[in-house]
């Protein structure tokens, strides 16, 4: 444990979310769903110094385990990070994020005039790209500001 | 060709299209034998934007195959003025008809309507996304005039708004032609295109000025300004009227050259080259008839 770390508590069981970008933390939870609502323990960490980052956020989050398939959809902003899956204080399981084929309700389409910014019963859907999303329904191509494009779908 | 519903001229292989095509012309040469093919089929027509051609040559091509069409009519006449989704509205229609047609103001209108019914849904064209359609019956015309083999093709205007650009372009690296766009620069083709294009090993050739490749097409598709896309009427001003394909400018094309536009024209094509040998516009839009009866007979 570094003093790093220790900067944020140490949790008894959730999900430490590390090596995310400087800055993107709160992009994180938004793209999680994680708004406080829900009860969650939350503890974030901002541009705190890493070796391999330069500057790093970390979140964790108390009582809550995420999936696979809810992490991976952090590869659009935060492709170095690393999970890690805490019971009992220890690390059960250390995962890294991998890039989805499709994304889907996290992110909107910024093209005002697609379908899916209209109110029809459907969630907005994006095909990964080697570079950027393209949403599913009007072929839009989003490479730039990704992150300022999450939680209004 | 078998889909169950034609959403982008990008499901379209070349095998699928030559079917159409090769369907459309045994049609077009003998069309009353065709005239019992589909008795007792209703094609439900639902345009949320304007149209002539599309329409009516749907119509006419279902009812010279032996069926009929419902027409969902107006957007003022219907419940969508009373705020029902385009989900329940397709839900409701699929109940009516075997096929539906469909044309919407937004881009994937077609594709989330596929996603709510079993009946197959033909893209009529959403917002500045596809017409894939109109790009079939764009390719029998080229190959009826121009030959689809070794094609070097100009298409010039709106390549931004311009869906039935995006469509035939698209469909034209089945044949690997040789495409040139020329537009302003605000007009460009979208991001999107330019990357289906490239994956589908394609060169986009930019330009800004049909002067500078007229000498060396074999088609040059015209395009209107797409007045009504344009979020702010100002930049439409900017750049309507940028192009006009008249007699002096096809002094340097060569004496083949086959011009066409998908129709309507405001300005981009003088009234004077409707006399010249180059002219197929019109009968382009005639050829909307034999090509969506090909294709319905197919998808049907």
């Amino acid at each position: 444990m570094t003093d790093t770390e220790l900067r944020v508590s140490k949790i008894e069981s959730g999900t430490v979310i590390d090596h995310i970008a400087g800055g993107q933390a709160l992009n994180v939870l938004a793209i999680l769903g994680i708004d406080g609502t829900s009860g969650e323990e939350v503890s974030v960490g901002m541009n705190v110094p890493s070796d391999r980052l330069g500057r790093k956020d970390i979140v964790k989050v108390e009582g809550r385990e995420l999936s696979q398939d809810e992490v991976d959809v952090l590869s659009l902003i935060a492709p170095a990070a690393t999970i890690n899956i805490v019971r009992e204080f220890e690390v059960a399981d250390k995962r890294r994020v991998t890039r989805p084929d499709t994304v889907g309700g996290v992110l909107s389409c910024p093209n005002a005039n697609c379908i899916t910014t209209e109110s029809e019963p459907v969630d907005s859907r994006f095909d990964v790209l080697e570079e950027g999303v393209r949403c599913a329904y009007c072929g839009t191509i989003v490479r730039e500001s990704i992150a300022s494009y999450i939680g209004t779908a | 060709m078998r889909h169950d519903h034609l959403i982008s001229a990008k499901q379209l292989s070349r095998g699928d299209i030559e079917g159409v095509l090769d369907r459309a012309a045994e049609i077009a040469a003998d069309p009353g034998a065709f005239a019992e093919a589909h008795p007792d089929t209703l094609l439900g027509l639902l345009f949320f934007e304007p149209s002539t051609r599309t329409k009516m040559s749907f119509g006419a091509a279902m009812k010279r195959l032996g069926g009929g069409t419902i027409d969902m009519g107006s957007v003022d006449s219907s419940s969508v003025q009373k705020g029902e989704s385009l989900a329940d509205t397709v839900r409701v229609i699929e109940g009516y008809a075997d096929a539906l047609v469909l044309r919407h103001p937004s881009e994937g209108s077609a594709k989330l309507a596929s996603e709510f019914v079993d009946v197959p849904v033909i893209n009529a064209g959403d917002g500045a996304g596809q017409h894939p359609t109109q790009t079939l019956l764009d390719l029998h015309t080229i190959r009826e005039n121009a030959g689809l083999d070794d094609l070097t093709i100009g298409i010039v205007g709106d390549l931004k708004y311009g869906r039935t650009v995006h469509s035939l372009a698209h469909a034209l690296t089945n044949f690997g032609a040789t495409q040139h766009f020329i537009s302003p620069e605000s007009l460009r083709l979208p991001r999107g295109v330019r990357y289906d294009l490239r994956e589908a090993g394609a060169e986009v050739r930019e330009h800004a000025d049909i002067e500078a490749v007229v000498d060396r097409l074999d088609v040059l598709y015209v395009t209107r300004i797409q007045r009504e896309r344009f979020p702010d009427e100002n930049e439409y001003r900017q750049v309507a009227g940028e192009y006009r394909v008249d007699v002096d400018l096809l002094e340097s094309a060569a004496p083949g050259l086959t011009v066409m536009h998908p129709l309507p024209r405001v300005d981009e094509i003088a009234p004077e080259v409707d006399e010249t040998d180059h002219a197929t516009y019109f009968e382009q839009a005639h050829n909307g008839v034999p090509v969506r009866m090909a294709l319905l007979d197919q998808i049907l």
